[in-house]
């Protein structure tokens, strides 16, 4: 079978964030498996955050800001 | 009949849209005025958008500017005329009638959606001026992705349908918001404004006029703007460095300065002041890029890094990243003879030898004009330019023109970088709002909204809205399919699709939807909330609901563009991003903003030029004042100075400010005074000055000035020939004995500046040696002077003063760092020895009066209390430290507080005076609320929880949060805090949350996975 990890990304509105509409607008292809939750700061994002997605099943975390 | 004028007009006029235009724009709508922000291009943003990276943070220049263009985009009271140029100009200041031509756009901006389909069927490739033309846009085209406003135009020029009404259309076929219309006409309006600000910013220097780079007939020979863009992720090669002529990567990159400046064959007889730091970022950038190393060299006169931390940037790419600078005058650039494509350069060397050496990239770095239509529509303005056509500013006014109303900010007065213009900006805001400040809030428009629905304990009725986007999403996504997964999610009561979510008639059809099914939590699934959740949440507005029960989800950017060729997986993601959304929106709660009571007025710390003009300009603006000098009198520095760089009388000048300062009701002054203590935050503070005043004030200013350094070397307070520059000019002026009898004075540069104690340039002192030498020369045309230098800074028109000095016979001597100059006590004269760098050996010159160029320093004792009473910071030199070294040149990261002058760093009294109106401006935008409006998207502390451990207190930003003492509990100060959350994310039990953005919801998002 094909890996097919989950991985969520927290990304900081400011400027990740940004970066990932910029990438659509770009028309920049990247694999589906990336869910984006969106933080007004990179300092928002709780070590619990990480540690319940992993819990939940999640292959891997990306933070970004 | 009285004959009182007619009332003053409440709007102001801003011609030019770039990051000048836009500052001024935000200012001013932020203190109460109207505005019209004029941009002859389909879009706002001028050059800064076409940037890669910005000097000295080495920031996105893209993503520092998008916020605000954004919020300029959307402010109520800005009104932004594309696509226009003004045409005349009537009347007077208060009343004027400006007539603007609005170009035909054929695109109507309200419509459009942004969406592009219209340009991927456009048959006509144009080349991109956006991308220098490196690359190709379409016919029908949008300035650039993040574009304001987010909507396409057309080049009537190449559009196919313009020159022949029967052809093509292909457009209109598939513009489903019909917004597209051929037919659109120009069109003049007449708009009434009270002032009115230039900012149309500069143009490049044609670099082809200059035969011997080869620029347009020789490959690879670039402009450091097309540069820039091929540095750009959003730019012709998606950030790749490559040769735009056959795609290799080069390796080995030369950057050529001075093209177009210090040039007075092409009537470019001034320094264009940014080339410097710009070549040094794109070399640092550049090596940045590749995963090989390369060899960058800058082929330099002088290098000119004066600006706030610019002397650091440079020593750290000459002696850590590996930047070659090499002092050298340039022959020509000629292709080598062979298919390389490699070029070849002959230059002089320091030394005078003629040498060769190959690069496979040429960068030019082009200079600043100024922009041509208002070199030709000056005369109709009323404007008077200075002699290379740009709108140099009156004497001592920073940004005023020789027309009364009429302002000038940014590159138009004169070649400057971002800062400064941005600087300009907010004081061209500062003096408008100074002569309308009786219209203030006549024109400005403010929106009403009805009653908000109370929405506590009733159960979750989620409604779901996902849009097509035309076919950007619904052509990847099952967009049906979507709706009918979110009608089986927990607590969505209502789900539909829409064609486009942002247009008007859906924006009712949500509203409808609201009332018709009583929902209370909205999600809508499109494209991104940083351009478009702004815009729902008003609809909720409308509808009566808290604009907080809203949360989208981005199915368009970061989901069906990205994702083009995989419509089954991008669906499954669509789902999972609504279902995430769907679950936040479960929990999100109403918030409430609030409003805290503030003090309208002001304290001004510093009694000097900066402090005074700052007074006088919030004064006159309708504010009372509390201005605190700590000598006996006011004037600081300035009291010292005789002649202003432009030859100004400055004593005359220091003796008005003095004089208004005095006469001026509205300003209390207290002299002899400094601060003992401050508390409190914006609009609620209290200071205890040293005298036992107690002050109340809602906003603070600081502008404390600096020193002039005191050296420790060359003879200096052992010899009373030898001077600093503002002694020695003191002298001059006096006729004092031993500098009216010399005949030989020599300067020494840097003296306690650029070096590893101080590693900063004092940016005024080879202008201000200069000035002096020149004066020294009119005097006494026989006399010597020689000037040792490092290299020289006359940045901008100054360079005017050093080529006459030069021709007037001034002797300049370049030393080097480590080999300074040597000076001895002579016979009745002090005996300079220092190291010609053409000859090679060692100069005496027997001065009678040696002048050192001493640093400004910033005085670091009380610098540091007043970094502490008002919870304010440093920087490592011991000057205050700005929220953002580009866009936010005078404010704090902590509101309310805000700084001009020398206190900010070196700089001369024109900039001063302008950063001091600039400050102004920034504080009238806090000053003109009525109240301290809290949004409410803040931390919150749960005081049962809360261990009173502090983490919270050590990791907050914006200093919003504290422990109290007494109950031992984290305090919000919600007027400070930013909601970053980083309080949220330290705090081990769990007490502390952020409203709109908590724990549980974001948990919520994540096991929806």
């Amino acid at each position: 079978m094909e890996r097919d990890p989950k991985i969520v990304a927290f990304l900081c509105n400011w400027c990740s964030y940004a970066g990932a509409d910029l990438a659509g607008v770009g028309r920049m292809q990247y694999p589906t498996n990336v869910r984006v939750v969106r933080v007004p700061c990179s300092g928002r994002i709780n070590p619990l955050f990480i540690i319940n997605a992993l819990r939940n099943g999640v292959d891997g975390i990306l933070t970004s800001g | 009949m009285s004959t009182t004028k007619p009332d003053k007009i409440g709007a102001v006029l801003v011609v030019g849209a770039g990051i000048a235009g836009i500052q001024a724009s935000l200012d001013l709508a932020d203190s109460g005025y109207y505005v019209y922000l004029v941009d002859k291009s389909p879009a706002i943003g001028g050059t800064m958008p076409m940037l890669d990276k910005t000097f000295p943070t080495n920031d996105c220049s893209m993503c520092i500017l998008s916020p605000k263009l954004v919020e300029c985009g959307r402010h109520l009271n800005v009104e932004t005329l594309n696509c226009a140029e003004l045409l005349d100009l009537d009347g007077e200041p208060g009343n004027f009638k400006a007539t603007i031509k609005k170009n035909a756009r054929l695109v109507d901006p309200d419509k459009c959606t942004g969406c592009g389909s219209c340009a991927e069927e456009c048959p006509v490739k144009v080349d991109d001026e956006f991308d220098q033309k490196l690359g190709k846009r379409k016919a029908i085209y949008k300035l650039y992705a993040q574009a304001y406003p987010n909507a396409y135009a057309i080049d009537k020029s190449r559009c196919l349908k313009v020159k022949k009404p029967k052809a093509c259309g292909k457009c209109l076929e598939v513009c489903q918001a019909n917004a597209i219309n051929h037919d659109m006409q120009d069109e003049t309006i007449e708009v009434e404004v009270g002032s009115v600000i230039l900012s149309p910013g500069f143009e490049k220097f044609d670099a082809s006029k200059l035969d011997y780079y080869g620029y347009g007939k020789v490959p690879n020979v670039l402009t450091s703007l097309e540069f820039e863009r091929i540095l750009s992720a959003s730019g012709p090669f998606g950030g790749h460095l490559q040769r735009p002529s056959d795609g290799k990567e080069p390796k080995k990159v030369a950057w050529l300065q001075c093209v177009g400046s210090r040039n007075c064959r092409e009537d470019h007889g001034y320094c264009s002041s940014v080339c410097c730091m710009y070549a040094i970022k794109e070399a640092v950038i550049a090596m940045e890029h590749c995963e090989y190393p390369l060899d960058t060299s800058i082929f330099y006169m002088d290098m000119r890094t004066y600006g706030k931390d610019f002397e650091k940037y440079y020593e750290k790419a000459k002696n850590e990243q590996g930047v070659n600078f090499v002092r050298s005058r340039i022959f020509d650039v000629k292709p080598k003879q062979d298919d390389s494509g490699d070029l070849i350069i002959r230059y002089a060397a320091e030394d005078g030898n003629v040498k060769t050496e190959e690069f496979d990239m040429v960068v030019l770095s082009v200079g600043l004009e100024p922009p041509k239509e208002f070199t030709e529509m000056a005369g109709k303005l009323g404007l008077e330019l200075n002699n290379f056509n740009f709108c140099e500013p009156e004497q001592l006014t920073g940004v005023g023109t020789s027309r009364p109303g009429v302002y000038v900010a940014g590159a138009f007065s004169g070649p400057r970088d971002i800062p400064e213009t941005v600087m300009q900006a907010s004081a061209a805001a500062a003096n408008s709002g100074a002569i309308l400040a009786d219209a203030r809030g006549t024109r400005t428009k403010e929106k009403q909204f009805p009653p908000e629905k109370d929405v506590a304990g009733e159960v979750i009725r989620t409604g779901v809205f996902i849009c097509h986007c035309g076919i950007n999403i619904g052509s990847v996504v099952n967009v049906p399919g979507v709706v009918e997964y979110a009608k089986t999610l927990p607590g969505v009561a209502y789900a539909d699709e829409k064609l486009y979510a942002c247009s008007q008639d859906t924006s009712a059809q949500i509203t409808e939807a609201i009332k018709e099914y009583n929902l209370n939590r909205v999600v809508v699934a499109s494209c991104s909330p940083r351009t478009h959740e702004p815009m729902f949440q008003e609809t909720l507005r409308e509808a009566g609901i808290n604009p907080n029960l809203f949360e989208m989800a981005n199915i368009r950017d970061q989901c069906s563009w990205v994702h083009m060729n995989e419509p089954e997986k991008a669906t499954e993601k669509a789902k999972d991003l609504v279902k995430m959304a769907v679950s936040k929106a479960g929990l999100l709660e109403p918030i409430q903003g609030s409003e805290l009571e503030m003090n309208h007025d002001v304290l001004v710390i510093g009694g000097g030029v900066s402090g005074m003009t700052n007074a006088i300009n919030l004064a006159e603006q309708g504010y009372k004042v509390s201005l605190v000098e700590k000598e006996d009198k006011l004037g600081g520095t300035a009291n010292r100075i005789r002649y202003g760089m432009r030859g100004e009388d400055v004593q005359a000048f220091v003796g008005d400010l003095v004089q208004q300062v005095s006469d001026n009701p509205s300003i209390t002054v207290f002299t002899g005074a400094g601060i003992e203590s401050a508390a409190g935050f914006v609009g609620n503070f209290t200071t205890q000055l040293t005298n036992g005043q107690e002050i109340q004030h809602g906003v603070t200013v600081i502008a404390t000035g600096a020193d002039e350094y005191k050296p420790s070397e060359y003879l200096y307070g052992q010899n009373d020939r030898v001077m600093t520059l503002l002694e020695l000019e003191g002298a001059f002026d006096d006729g004092d004995a031993k500098v009216a009898e010399a005949k030989n004075f020599a300067f020494i540069q840097c003296v306690g500046s650029r070096d590893s104690k101080r590693p900063y340039c004092s940016r005024i002192c080879c202008t201000k040696s200069i000035k002096l030498a020149l004066k020294v020369k009119d005097k006494h045309p026989d006399a010597n002077v020689y000037i040792l230098y490092r290299d020289i800074r006359t940045y901008s028109f100054f360079e005017e003063m050093y080529r006459e000095a030069r021709n007037k016979g001034v002797i300049f001597i370049r030393y080097s760092e480590d080999n300074k100059p040597l000076v001895e006590p002579g016979d009745n004269t002090v005996k300079v020895t220092a190291t010609d760098h053409v000859l090679g050996v060692p100069v005496v010159i027997e001065a009678d009066v040696l002048g050192l160029a001493a640093a400004i320093v910033a005085p670091a004792e009380s610098n540091s209390k007043l970094s502490q009473f008002y919870k304010v910071p440093l920087n490592q030199e011991g000057f205050f430290l700005e929220a953002h070294l580009k866009l936010r040149p005078v404010d704090f990261g902590t509101d309310g507080v805000f700084m001009a002058g020398l206190a900010h760093g070196p700089k001369n009294l024109e900039e001063n005076i302008s950063q001091a109106k600039a400050a102004a401006g920034r504080a009238c935008t806090v000053l003109a609320n009525e109240t301290i409006s809290v949004e409410g998207k803040c931390a919150s502390v749960n005081k049962r929880l809360c261990a009173g451990c502090g983490a919270c207190e050590s990791v907050c930003p914006a200093q919003a949060i504290s422990i109290d003492e007494e109950e031992k509990v984290a305090v919000v100060n919600e007027a400070l805090c930013k909601g970053c959350g980083a309080c949220a994310s330290s705090c081990r039990p769990g007490a502390l949350n952020v409203k709109g953005c908590t724990n549980e919801q974001i948990v919520a998002m994540i096991n929806a996975l």
